[in-house]
């Protein structure tokens, strides 16, 4: 087994084992006492916890920081870039100062747009995009070179990955992006949450006959919903998401105070089919602002516990 | 062409409180176009700024001029009597314009009356759509001729990204096209689909706003 950073979801993906990423945001201040409490739920369900950047563009700590903290707590990192905010002498930057922190997976994204966040009037930046961010990270990581042709001295180790959404526009470009994302770098992609499974098994088969689950692992997302007003939410509010109506119809069928129980039991199904479906490598679990739940989850789920690799 | 909206008149009013006699002078190029600011545009601004004055029982003496270009220092030649003895100048041309002006008139307070938008096109009656940042080494001719830089709310260069769902981009709340769905329709129209599966790679921004304030030189016109 060849590794290009060692980190233990490299590991874990390359001997074959589903594997388990969770995702933990970092909070709207400073404070790592409540981001720390969120992680510890992780520490023993996920072989790696994403570290999110900025996410719906709203400001929140530096994901440099926080996947420093999950490192002193054990858990193993997953550092999120995205390229709204920053340079290519930033981003850059951030990856060599990442992996001289220890840091061994990367997700290059582009990232929500500004104008969705806390901080709509904010100048935007788009030096590269995910693709770009990619090729720029492989490229230093391979040919010791950054995008300007200067020599990398030490060599930044990332395991690369990227996003992919199977339910955004036009549907048959998705596989292509997908395909263009691994020829950029990426060796593993993590899907955004999954509801509309017939769509994500069309995408799953079209990815299978492209040969792209062989070059690359995916990790389908999953994220449980809380209530029926969480899952119309998504299913009106959030770009590119498909919340198909059965599961608002089966929500809305029991009471109130059991609508966060079916939502786990449907996280759980879900789960269970996902990793039915071939070329699916493992669960990427985003149970935003419910991390204490993913135990619960991913256990009646048959994922845990996790396996040990050195 | 240049697209320029007028500022409101409570903001170009302000901007004025002090003076007793401004020129307000119009551009018969682009803002004309787009109905901003030309001959007419100068003459209902001017009798808003004097009603208004005159209600506040302060009146504004308020000449009118609309130049046949603010952009180019020949056509600004005839405000030269006009501002002898004016307080100030509201520009309503491009916002070239008012730079021009306040170049030339050293001792004069200049204000922008417009505000310039976009280098665009009028999709149909009153409305004018966005094409172009002016990035200085146009790419438009690897994706089907149109512009991702512009029209893309990230400026992605590989393709749709997550947000794009039924033809519109995730910003906009629907009313923007997703140009990168555009992008692909006609590539596939074209049967060059194949254009968008190698990764394109990284822009060289150092011929737009990124590399500094931009000059352009055609020597063979200098002569
Ligand atoms: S690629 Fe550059 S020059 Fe060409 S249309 Fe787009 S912004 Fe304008
Ligand atoms: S939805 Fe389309 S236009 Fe909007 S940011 Fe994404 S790719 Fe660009």
């Amino acid at each position: 087994m060849t590794l290009t950073a060692g980190s233990k979801l490299e590991k874990i993906l390359k001997s074959g084992q589903k594997a388990v990423t969770c995702e933990c945001g970092p909070p709207r201040g400073a404070d790592a006492e409540h981001f720390r409490h969120k992680a510890s739920y992780l520490k023993e369900c996920a072989d790696a916890v994403n570290v999110t950047d900025n996410q719906t563009a709203v400001v929140r700590f530096c994901s440099l920081a926080a996947c420093r903290i999950l490192m002193d707590m054990g858990i193993e990192p997953v550092m999120q870039m995205v390229t709204r905010d920053m340079n290519r002498i930033a981003l850059q930057s951030n990856v060599l100062g990442a992996a001289a922190l220890g840091i061994k997976n990367l997700l290059c994204l582009t990232g929500d747009h500004n104008s969705f966040g806390d901080h709509p009037q904010a100048k935007n930046v788009h030096d590269l995009d995910s693709v770009q961010l990619l090729a720029a990270v492989k490229g230093m990581r391979d040919d010791g070179k950054m995008i300007s042709g200067t020599e990398v001295v030490g060599r930044p180790q990332m395991f690369l990955g990227a996003a992919v959404n199977p339910f955004a526009d036009p549907f048959e470009f998705r596989v292509v992006r997908m395909a263009k994302k691994i020829k950029a770098g990426a060796q593993f992609v993590q899907t955004q949450c999954i509801y509309d499974m017939e769509r994500f098994a069309k995408f799953m088969q079209m990815a299978n006959d492209m040969g792209l689950t062989e070059q690359c692992y995916v990790l389908a997302g999953v994220t449980p919903f809380k209530s029926v007003g969480m899952a119309n939410y998504m299913k009106k509010f959030v770009p590119g998401m498909l919340v198909p109506d059965s599961y608002i119809q089966r929500l809305k069928g029991v009471p109130k105070e059991k609508q966060a129980e079916e939502g786990i039991k449907i996280a759980v199904e879900q789960i269970q089919q996902l990793l039915e479906i071939k070329g699916v490598a493992g669960i990427h679990l985003m149970a935003i602002e419910w991390e204490e739940k993913a135990p619960e989850i991913l256990k009646a789920a048959g994922l845990l516990p996790r396996p040990k690799v050195d | 062409m240049v697209v320029a909206e007028s500022k409101p008149v409570t903001e170009i009013l302000e901007m004025i409180k002090e003076f007793k006699k401004v020129v307000v002078a119009g551009c018969k190029g682009c803002v004309t176009v787009c109905n901003s600011g030309g001959e007419k545009e100068v003459g209902i601004l001017a009798s808003e700024l004097r009603l208004a004055r005159k209600v506040a029982g302060n009146d504004l003496e308020v000449v009118e001029y609309t130049c046949e270009r603010q952009c180019d220092p020949e056509y600004i030649e005839p405000l030269d009597d006009l501002v002898k003895d004016a307080d100030a100048v509201v520009s309503i041309a491009c916002s070239v314009g008012p730079q021009y002006i306040a170049a030339r008139y050293p001792f004069l307070p200049v204000f922008p009356g417009l505000n310039t938008v976009f280098i665009g096109g009028a999709a149909e009656h009153g409305v004018w759509k966005e094409y172009c940042q002016a990035c200085g080494q146009c790419i438009i001719g690897d994706f089907g001729g149109l512009c991702p830089v512009a029209r893309c709310a990230k400026s992605l260069m590989n393709g749709p990204c997550g947000g794009s769902s039924g033809g519109k981009c995730e910003v906009g709340k629907g009313t923007i096209d997703c140009i990168w769905h555009l992008i692909y329709e006609r590539l596939k129209n074209l049967g060059q689909l194949s254009k968008l599966e190698n990764p394109w790679g990284f822009k060289n921004w150092s011929t737009s706003r990124d590399g500094g304030p931009r000059t352009m030189i055609r020597e063979e016109l200098r002569k």
